[in-house]
């Protein structure tokens, strides 16, 4: 199998503090790869490495075997990358439907023109309501996203992620702050549409994780302590010890 | 030419702490409440008409007293009562708020003392040459006005880096996002530091007037200069305010003392072009070009370092 | 997925604009044509026709204004700079024109001011355009003083303090039309301000459009759905440029000179003034604006010498209680409307309109006095402001000022206090028929 992300000697450091110490990964294509730690282990900071909001101090980030460390993040997303956030960081002005189309116009092509009518894109209208039905937010269509509940506005996020048709997804904590109800539906909605894709997703919630991953990695301090499939995690003493406990037991 | 390094060094430092006695008030102000003041230049305006006034009834040495403490206390209220009510709205919403304050107060400075300059004077105290250069006479109130803005500069690295305040106001330039969870009493530290910040650069006006033009668009002369002092320097950093004040104070004091040209480096252009456009610019002295310096500087730091010499914000 | 894209039910997307929503949308610029046409047979003074030709000026530039702060959350205080190049480069074309004899009719001008703002904002543009928010207003403010300065040492092309003057009746005449009379001028004014403001509307309905909107509301999050903030920003600006070019060179063929003001600070301060109050939140915001700002100014100069102070009031006003701007306001009781619950608003908006009209004429009797004493003092004290007479030596004036300053301020606060209260009220009401915000 081929490799969607690869991360070879990666670090990152703020001043004195590391944050990110000498971390290789490799997440094959077309796998849902979960990545779980500990508060303040560095997940988000490694999300936002792969994604180019940092750039790494030292080492390399490929995607499909090219270097993509020091591109920003606009042209990481144009090869096929895309990420969500932790905080809900969608258009809160603009209407659920805007915030979509606004996620779909680059991957359609349509760029930077200002020579054609908005409304008048077919391609553009229809992936936009394939992905408003995807997400089940039709009726919420013309509501600002700012005045979404918190877990449409999580759905919208979700939405935005995948709107561009990127074959390398990663979530930042999609079900954070849920109920249980909402959290079933939520990873329902992630496994349906991220089907043939690759998924990288840092998760709190062990459910989630065991349910929906194929392989597992463990981040504790800025270093991944074990990678392997759910048992090969559950089983792992390092693993048992270091962060899981008795929640796995 | 020794004459001429020599007077504009020390003419230049000068212009260079008054710009940061503003640019430092301005630099605090914009951590802590994210708002970058535009009426700054404003309040050393009523600084230096302010000590004119009180100048006028009780004397110099009163006035460099309360009038920044006036100027202070207005500052203050204008955060209380304005700026915390427009901070719903957003930044754009509290820096159109200041522009909106910038411009009434040029208008009601003018509506009280007049467009002309007026008559603010050296005190009789100081009123003597301190020492004579190569001939040149360099007035004491200078050599005061020096000593004064060392002193507050002195003064205020004390307040930093010894007091509790100055010890959030450091955590505040480091860490802005923080500021939220100062506590209960941010609204008290809010006004505090506007009122401070109001007040230094008052004080500015006050040693400013009587040696430059006290005058009601002097505001608006020196405000756009002291933005590019704060985006030159970084927004938000201390250090990079001070560098870009004297960097600032220094090009201009020089390029105000030097009377080449293109003309006069490479000769007469020729007659041909006497008409044209391009006789603007050979024959212009680079005097001439002083006041555009800062803003030249501002478009060249822009192209090689966007975040300013010292700066790591991006808002 | 791909096999899915065919079974999306067409109901998702919002529906196409109905055949009678269509006929209503080109009905407005068919009527607004016509109204243009019809306005000086109403109005046919030649100071009439002088204003109106201004507010056309001055629409296309707050416009233009608007795609920076509006559209892309931009806030400029340099946007003079192209409205004022665009006027010296037509002023210089109107002249190379005459001089030459070129075939080049005088409605094509406002062309090379347009191509003159678009020039100069993809040269300054690019530098300005890397920071937002904050720095970016930092250095259009900057940038200006920098064209400002630049524009008195360039005297050969900028003619110094006097400025360059043209005479726009000498270019190639069209259907036997000299452009000297004021009526000409404002047709001319008139067509250009209905292409432009049809330009900028369409503008904003294209993908740059939305994501000018997206840039403004997340910059951040932009990068990444595949786009450059920068290069969003920048285009943003070159487009408004353009627009502000135009309307600079229609203001020089009006006054038939160009001269430092037009690049100045206070340009770039009426034009946010105009944009900011007219609203910033709607497209005709800042036409309403326009049309505010160009009569206020023109009518305030006459009835009172400080109209710049109260000029400089009413925006502190707008921003402080009404970020909307007056669009804002107006909309803001569209909800009222449609649920029928607007009725229970108007009357806490006639109490509380009494009190707050003492405190503002207190707040202008005592401006007004105090001008007498500092700006005329020695004049007759018996002055007329807004039209009416009072004596500013008689003491009892300041008394008259403060109780209406004071007591005024102190019933209006609790007037205020009544208004949201009902609002809300009336709000809650509109929302359980069905209405949303």
């Amino acid at each position: 199998m081929s490799t969607a992300i690869e991360l070879r000697g990666v670090e990152k450091t703020f001043g004195i503090t590391s944050v990110i110490r000498n971390v290789n990964l490799t997440v094959a294509q077309g796998e849902r790869h979960a990545l779980i730690g500990p508060n303040g282990a560095g997940k988000s900071t490694l999300f936002n490495l792969i994604s180019g909001y940092m750039k790494p101090s030292v080492g390399s980030i490929l995607l499909r075997d090219q270097v993509i460390s020091g591109l920003p993040p606009f042209q990481i997303n144009r090869r096929g990358l895309s990420r969500s956030f932790q905080v809900t960081n969608v258009f809160a002005k603009m209407s659920v439907w805007e915030n979509l189309r606004c996620a779909v116009l680059w991957a359609t092509g349509h760029r930077y023109a200002f020579w054609k009518n908005i409304d008048n894109l077919p391609e553009v209208r229809d992936r936009t309501a394939q992905i408003l039905q995807d997400i089940n937010l039709v009726s919420r269509r013309d509501v600002p996203a700012g005045l979404l509940t918190y877990a449409e506005q999580r759905a919208l996020e979700i939405g935005i992620t995948i709107a561009g048709g990127a074959d390398v997804i990663l979530l930042d904590e999609p079900t954070a702050g849920m109920s249980h109800a909402e959290t079933e539906r939520a990873v329902a909605l992630i496994r349906r549409l991220t089907e043939g894709r690759t998924l990288l997703i840092v998760e709190h919630d062990m459910s989630v994780v065991f349910g929906l991953a194929d392989r597992i990695s463990v981040l504790v301090y800025g270093q991944i302590i074990a990678s392997g499939t759910p048992e090969e995690i559950r089983g792992n003493p390092k693993v048992k010890e270091a962060y899981l406990g008795e929640e796995v037991a | 030419m020794l004459e001429l390094i020599v007077i504009s060094t020390l003419n230049g430092v000068l212009y260079g702490m008054l710009l940061f006695l503003m640019a430092s008030g301005l630099t605090v102000i914009f951590s802590m409440l994210g708002v970058l003041n535009f009426a700054h230049a404003s309040f050393y305006m009523l600084g230096a008409f302010f000590g004119f006034q009180i100048s006028r009834w009780f004397g110099f040495w009163p006035a460099l007293i309360l009038a920044p403490l006036l100027a202070g206390a207005l500052g203050a209220a204008v955060e209380r009562y304005g700026l915390r009510h427009v901070h719903k709205n957003g930044h754009v919403a509290e820096l159109l708020f200041t522009f909106g304050l910038a411009f009434a107060i040029e208008e009601i400075v003018q509506i009280i003392w007049g467009k002309s300059p007026v008559d603010f004077r050296v005190p009789p105290l100081l009123d003597f040459p301190a020492f004579t250069l190569f001939s040149t006479n360099y007035p004491a109130f200078k050599i005061f006005m020096l000593v004064v803005s060392i002193v507050i500069f002195i003064g205020l690295l004390v307040v930093l880096k010894r007091t509790r305040i100055g010890l959030i106001v450091q955590a505040a330039l480091t860490h802005p996002h923080m500021v939220g969870h100062l506590g209960h009493n941010v609204g008290r530290i809010f006004m505090l530091v506007f009122g401070v910040g109001t007040a230094l650069a008052a004080v500015a006006g006050v040693i400013a007037g009587p040696a430059l033009v006290t005058q009601s668009n002097m505001a608006g002369l020196l405000g756009p200069i002291l933005f590019v002092v704060v985006v030159v320097g970084g927004l938000g950093s201390l250090p990079g305010a001070f560098i870009a004040s004297l960097l600032i104070g220094l090009v201009q004091t020089f390029a105000v003392s030097m009377n080449g040209s293109l003309a006069g480096a490479f000769g007469p252009l020729s007659p041909d072009y006497a008409a044209t456009w391009l006789s603007d610019i050979w024959n212009v002295t680079v005097a001439q070009i002083a006041p555009i310096m800062p803003y030249l500087l501002l478009v060249l730091i822009l192209i090689f370092r966007p975040m300013g010499l010292l700066g790591t914000r991006d808002t | 997925m791909s096999d899915a894209t065919a079974k999306i039910p067409a109901t998702i997307a919002p529906p196409r604009p109905a055949a009678s929503d269509r006929l209503k949308f080109y009905g407005i610029w068919i009527g607004a044509a016509l109204a243009l046409l019809v306005l000086p047979k109403l109005f046919s003074s030649g100071g009439s026709l002088t204003t109106f030709s201004l507010i056309g000026i001055s629409i296309i530039f707050s416009l233009s204004y608007n795609i920076l702060l509006g559209q892309t959350g931009m806030l400029s205080f340099g946007h003079a700079v192209y409205y004022g190049l665009g006027g010296f480069l037509a002023i210089h074309a109107i002249n190379i024109i005459a001089k030459n004899k070129f075939a080049i009719p005088l409605p094509l001008v406002p062309l090379v001011g347009g191509a003159a703002g678009l020039v100069f904002a993809m040269l300054l543009g690019w530098v300005s355009t890397r920071r937002s928010g904050t720095a970016f207003a930092m250095i259009s403010l900057g940038v200006a003083e920098l064209v400002a300065s630049s524009a008195l040492i360039l005297r050969t092309f900028f003619g110094g303090e006097a400025g360059v003057s043209a005479n726009r009746t000498k270019v190639l005449r069209l259907f036997d039309w000299s452009f000297g009379p004021q009526i000409q001028i404002y047709y001319l004014v008139a067509a250009w301000t209905l292409i432009a403001v049809i330009a900028m509307y369409a503008l904003t309905r294209t993908p740059l459009g939305r994501m000018c909107n997206a840039v403004r509301d997340n910059p951040e999050r932009v990068q990444f759905v595949g786009y450059d903030p920068h290069i969003i920003r920048y285009i943003a600006f070159c487009f408004s440029g353009l627009f502000a070019g135009i309307a600079g060179a229609l203001a020089a063929i009006n006054f038939e000179i160009a001269n430092s003001a037009y690049l100045g600070a206070v340009q770039s301060g009426t034009v946010l003034f105009a944009t900011y109050i007219g609203g910033v939140g709607f497209f005709i915001g800042p036409i309403v604006g326009a049309i505010f700002v160009t009569l206020l100014s023109l009518g305030l100069s006459d009835l009172t010498q400080v109209w710049q102070l109260y000029f400089g009031l009413i925006f502190i006003a707008v921003v402080m209680f009404a970020p909307g701007g007056i669009t804002g306001l107006l909309m803001m009781h569209r909800p009222l409307l449609k649920g029928g619950t607007l009725s229970r608003v108007l009357p806490s908006y006639l109490v509380a309109f009494v009190p707050t009209l003492a405190m503002i004429t207190g707040l202008m009797l005592a401006i007004e006095t105090t001008v007498h004493f500092t700006v005329n003092p020695g004049e007759d004290s018996h002055i007329k402001a807004f039209g009416i007479p009072f004596d500013a030596a008689n003491p009892a004036i300041w008394a008259v000022a403060a109780v209406l300053l004071i007591g005024g301020f102190l019933i209006a606060r609790k007037t205020w206090a009544r208004v949201a209260g009902s609002w809300d009220d009336a709000l809650t009401a509109a929302r359980e028929k069905g209405v949303a915000a």
